[in-house]
């Protein structure tokens, strides 16, 4: 049996130097001197120093982390809620549409998404603002979310609840403490991906949103428009290394939980 | 041990279920459904310069004789009949499809290697491929700007080398939004192929070479075909969102390269043509389910056929 | 005759077990557990079919039969798992038919154990107690008499997935048993260990059935499993009970062919009731020739078709012609199967398109004087008590 040879280390290197360079780049970049991009003037943090003076785009990320923040919960509520539907329920009447609704947003184009939830918005006549994003990003979010929980209800060992109720649990209380429990790393999992979904719209925010909510990715995006400055490597590297944190200590935790669970 | 009150109980599981159903439901039905047959009813209205910006063809149901009759295609007529959507549709499939290839041809390799990878180093692997994936999606492009745009970092690359003294000019064209979208995509095609490899049983490799096939054989007469569920579905994950992308071709594409997303952005935001982009909208959807739809019969066959 | 009377009697209580413990024979037994015509479908399917069963005070019972019988359907019906299509579950004399699982006083042993991952040991047993409300300290006292039970004290802290299979196994039935079920239900229970650690569990678990006075109803599809544990059983086949009695009687005198092959290794010989002679019914089959068997009076009808189960321990084979003149049969000895205790052979006899007839010796001495070899011609001969009439 041919083993891992040198041939696949390099196909190994070069995808992961495909997918990493592009970034370390930009992480370089973000602690150059300069003002201009390509040369290299030293060493400095000055780009960050002046991202907290930058007014307009700290408001956009506290409020996008609120939006992704209160959008990922209810998100994540309604998520669990449809995947038991959907593993549990076996058939019911409209079914397929509920299956329907549930993978649709995955393949929907963006802009579709947007362009419809803004229609909605207007016949309504809501304001556009806060809640009008969150609502947005709920539904985009959930059918991701209920994927995530789905997948992993589907593996659940339905005996672990049936033995709580033949103990005497009521089928709630089952599932809030057996079901649940074990479900929690996907949950948590669900939950994480709901919010950086959130926190990483562009398109379904700019449609949705009004004068007086704009978004973090809203403005990276019209500074990006404008050119490459190393102010924005510097927000970039921060959202990076938030994101690198929460994921490898995420999927620390879990492989933990997975070797304690052979 | 006193009779319990049975019926109640039945009851009050059979509330909960249907509570536990309601919530996404609903939320569904309106935000979803509600919202997609707004804009297919405005696919069919008139554009106004107004605010909002149509007039619709809709005063109750009363009326619902006159909302007929004036419904008009007058939208999807235009979009037959005006190229520049027909050509945007094309543009899109033509680099969506490349993309996808690309992405196949780089992924594959990575995939096969990863799932081969000691399996010790496995788990790191897969967080190493899926964490790009977590960062933020304009960043990954503006990471290219950086990269590609004139006097850039591969141009300094370049320069540096004495490979070239020119610019080497590929920021604002179509490969600059292939280089985009592989890039963005290339987790949703290695997760599932990787998916799809590890899961193929090693003693199945070396019946083969026991019966006397050679490696190379082996790999294309068992290894692509049991892999061969992984790489579909890869390939729709990259191919679908491709189509409808707008910000990879806004950022690193250039006036020339034309995709349906960006058109119907603009028309939305600088035409404000609101039902005209509600019927690109539909008529977009339509070339997005087609594949999707193959796909999952052809699912249900396979499945069916075991 | 005194000589006929005595072999009636024991012929009544038939192997060589004696009960001590009987409860479903004695006058006014009250049944604990009633499936009164139960039928469970699943749409076409019908996986329990008009089913009746009493199932008594303090029996071990087992129900057994090959997946698919409905068997474990018939169990998670008293469990409460599933809804009966039709008919009634009495439990107790109380009708349980729509009672959900969690008010039913039964308690079940799944058969992957179902331990809850996330909970220690102590958490597992604890429960069921917490579920009734219990007080702390008498949650506290009744887990550590479980513990102790089970023998597992030193590992009150351990969690599942750091426990051996036997380990666990002794888990799922301390959680099982902590809140003194009036059935406990067990499904495959010895299915997920070894067979030394079999073995050894089974006769663990009659004792603690005895000692605890319970009642225990098991799901099987192991002979040898439900031979050694249980009181009584059921054997089942496509939804329907075929035969309930003590495993002696399933094994020596099966009420049919279907039990009588799924229970053991058998042969059966297909014939016509030629003569009866008070309780001795002679058959003539193809292939056996005559054929004597000791019958109960009145099981057998002159002129009617007829099956004769042969137990292969019950044949004896040698070289020679045995004198007797019936009740024997010449073969070729077509596969010898060494199995240390015992040698089980394979003799095919009336000519080629006969049957292959198995029959066993124990191997009582370590050299045999005359061998036994493949292709040998042998005779099969055995007693006038070793067939069994059965029912088709």
């Amino acid at each position: 049996m041919r083993r891992f040879g040198p041939l696949h280390m390099t196909a190994l290197a070069a995808g992961l130097a495909f997918l990493y360079l592009p970034m370390l780049i930009l992480i370089a970049y973000s602690f150059n001197a300069s003002r201009l991009v390509t040369v290299w003037g030293g060493f400095s943090t000055r780009w960050y120093a002046s991202l907290l003076q930058n007014q307009p785009l700290l408001d956009a990320a506290w409020l996008s982390l609120q939006v992704a923040f209160v959008s990922a919960t209810i998100a994540t509520i309604l998520a669990l809620l449809a995947a038991v539907a959907l593993v549990r329920y076996g058939r019911f009447r409209g079914r397929t549409l509920f299956s329907g609704m549930i993978g649709a947003p995955l393949i929907m184009p963006e802009v579709v998404t947007g362009l419809s939830l803004l229609l909605l918005f207007v016949a309504l006549g809501l304001d556009r603002g806060f809640w009008t994003v969150t609502i947005a990003h709920v539904t985009l979010t959930m059918c991701f979310a209920t994927v995530v929980i789905q997948s992993r209800l589907v593996a659940f060992d339905a005996s672990l609840e049936e033995a709580a109720q033949d103990l005497g649990a009521p089928p709630w209380k089952a599932f809030l403490t057996v079901t649940l429990p074990i479900l929690a790393p996907a949950v948590a999992a669900a939950w994480m991906l709901a919010f950086t979904l959130s926190l990483d719209d562009l398109v379904i925010a700019s449609f949705t949103t009004g004068p007086s909510a704009t978004t973090l990715p809203m403005r990276l995006y019209s500074a990006v428009r404008l050119g490459v400055t190393p102010e924005i490597n510097a927000a970039s590297t921060i959202l990076i290394a938030f994101v690198a944190i929460v994921v490898v200590s995420a999927s620390l935790v879990v492989k933990r939980e997975l070797v304690t669970r052979p | 041990m006193s009779a319990p009150p049975v019926a109640g109980e039945r009851g009050r599981l059979r509330a909960g279920r249907v509570l536990v159903l309601a919530l996404p439901y609903l939320w569904l039905a309106a935000f979803f459904l509600a919202p997609f047959a707004i804009v297919a009813r405005m696919s069919l209205s008139d554009s106004a310069r107004a605010l909002p910006p149509y007039a619709p063809h809709w005063e109750g149901l009363s009326r619902l004789g006159a909302f007929l009759s004036a419904l008009d295609f007058e939208n999807y007529a235009l979009l037959a009949s005006d190229t520049l959507y027909l050509d945007a549709y094309l543009s899109s499939v033509r680099l969506a499809a490349f993309a996808t290839l690309l992405a196949l041809a780089v992924g594959f390799p990575l995939a096969y290697a990863m799932a081969r990878a000691p399996r010790q180093w496995q788990p790191a692997l897969l967080v190493a491929v899926i964490l790009p994936f977590w960062t933020s999606f304009l960043i990954r492009i503006y990471a290219w700007i950086g990269i590609l745009r004139p006097q850039g970092f591969l141009d300094a690359v370049a320069q540096g080398l004495g490979l070239t003294d020119a610019p080497l000019g590929i920021m604002n064209t179509d490969a600059a939004v292939l280089i985009g979208m592989v890039y963005s995509y290339l987790p949703f095609m290695v997760l599932p192929v990787y998916a799809a490899l590890e899961r193929i049983d090693r003693s199945l490799l070396e019946a083969a070479a026991d019966l006397g096939s050679p490696p190379w054989k082996s790999f294309w007469t068992i290894t692509v075909p049991l892999a061969a569920p992984g790489i579909v579905a890869g390939c729709l994950l990259v191919f679908i969102p491709a189509i409808g992308e707008f910000v990879i071709p806004d950022l690193l594409g250039g006036p020339d390269t034309l995709m349906i997303g960006k058109v119907l952005w603009t028309e939305f935001f600088s035409n404000r043509d609101w039902p005209l982009s509600s019927a690109v909208a539909v008529v977009l959807l339509a070339v997005l389910l087609l594949p999707v739809i193959v796909f999952q019969r052809a699912l249900k066959a396979r499945e069916g056929s075991r | 005759m005194n000589q006929r009377t005595a072999r009636k009697a024991a012929r009544r209580s038939v192997g060589s077990v004696r009960r001590t413990c009987a409860p479903w024979a004695e006058p006014g037994a009250r049944p604990l557990v009633e499936f009164c015509s139960v039928t469970k479908a699943y749409g076409e399917v019908t996986a329990v079919d008009r089913l009746s069963l009493s199932i008594y005070p303090k029996e071990f019972f087992a129900l057994l039969g090959p997946s698919g019988c409905g068997k474990t359907t018939l169990m998670r019906m008293l469990a409460g798992f599933e809804a009966p299509t039709s008919g009634d579950i009495l439990l107790d004399g109380v009708d349980v038919t729509a009672m959900p699982p969690h008010r039913r006083p039964t308690n079940m042993m799944f058969q992957s154990y179902a331990l809850f991952p996330h909970m220690s040991v102590w958490d597992n047993i604890a429960f069921g107690l917490k579920q009734e409300g219990m007080a702390r300290p008498d949650i506290k006292a009744r887990v550590e008499e479980m513990l102790a039970l089970v023998r597992l004290e030193a590992l009150a802290r351990r969690r599942p997935d750091q426990l051996s299979g036997g380990q666990r196994q002794r888990v799922a039935l301390a959680r099982s048993l902590a809140k003194r079920p009036k059935v406990l239900l067990l499904d495959e229970p010895l299915g997920a260990l070894d067979r030394k650690l079999r073995e050894a569990t089974q006769f663990e678990l009659m004792d603690l059935q005895a000692d605890l006075g319970l009642t225990f109803l098991m799901v099987t599809h192991d002979q040898d499993e439900a031979m050694t544990m249980a009181d009584r059983i059921a054997v089942m086949d496509h939804g329907r009970i075929v035969q309930v009695a003590p495993p002696e009687e399933i094994y020596e005198q099966p009420a049919n062919r279907y039990v009588a092959e799924f229970v053991g290794d058998v042969t059966v010989a297909e014939g016509t009731v030629t003569g009866i002679a008070g309780d001795i019914v002679r058959i003539e089959a193809a292939h056996f020739g005559t054929l004597e068997i000791d019958e109960e009076e009145g099981r057998a009808r002159m002129d009617a078709p007829a099956l004769v189960a042969l137990r292969p321990e019950k044949l004896n084979i040698g070289h020679d012609e045995p004198p007797q003149t019936v009740n024997k049969v010449r073969g070729e000895i077509w596969d010898i199967a060494y199995l240390g205790d015992f040698t089980m052979m394979q003799v095919k006899v009336g000519g080629d398109d006969g049957p292959l007839v198995k029959a066993a010796i124990a191997n009582r001495s370590r050299r045999m004087e005359r061998p036994f070899a493949w292709d040998d011609i042998v005779w099969l001969w055995w007693d006038v008590e070793a067939g069994v009439l059965i029912d088709p």
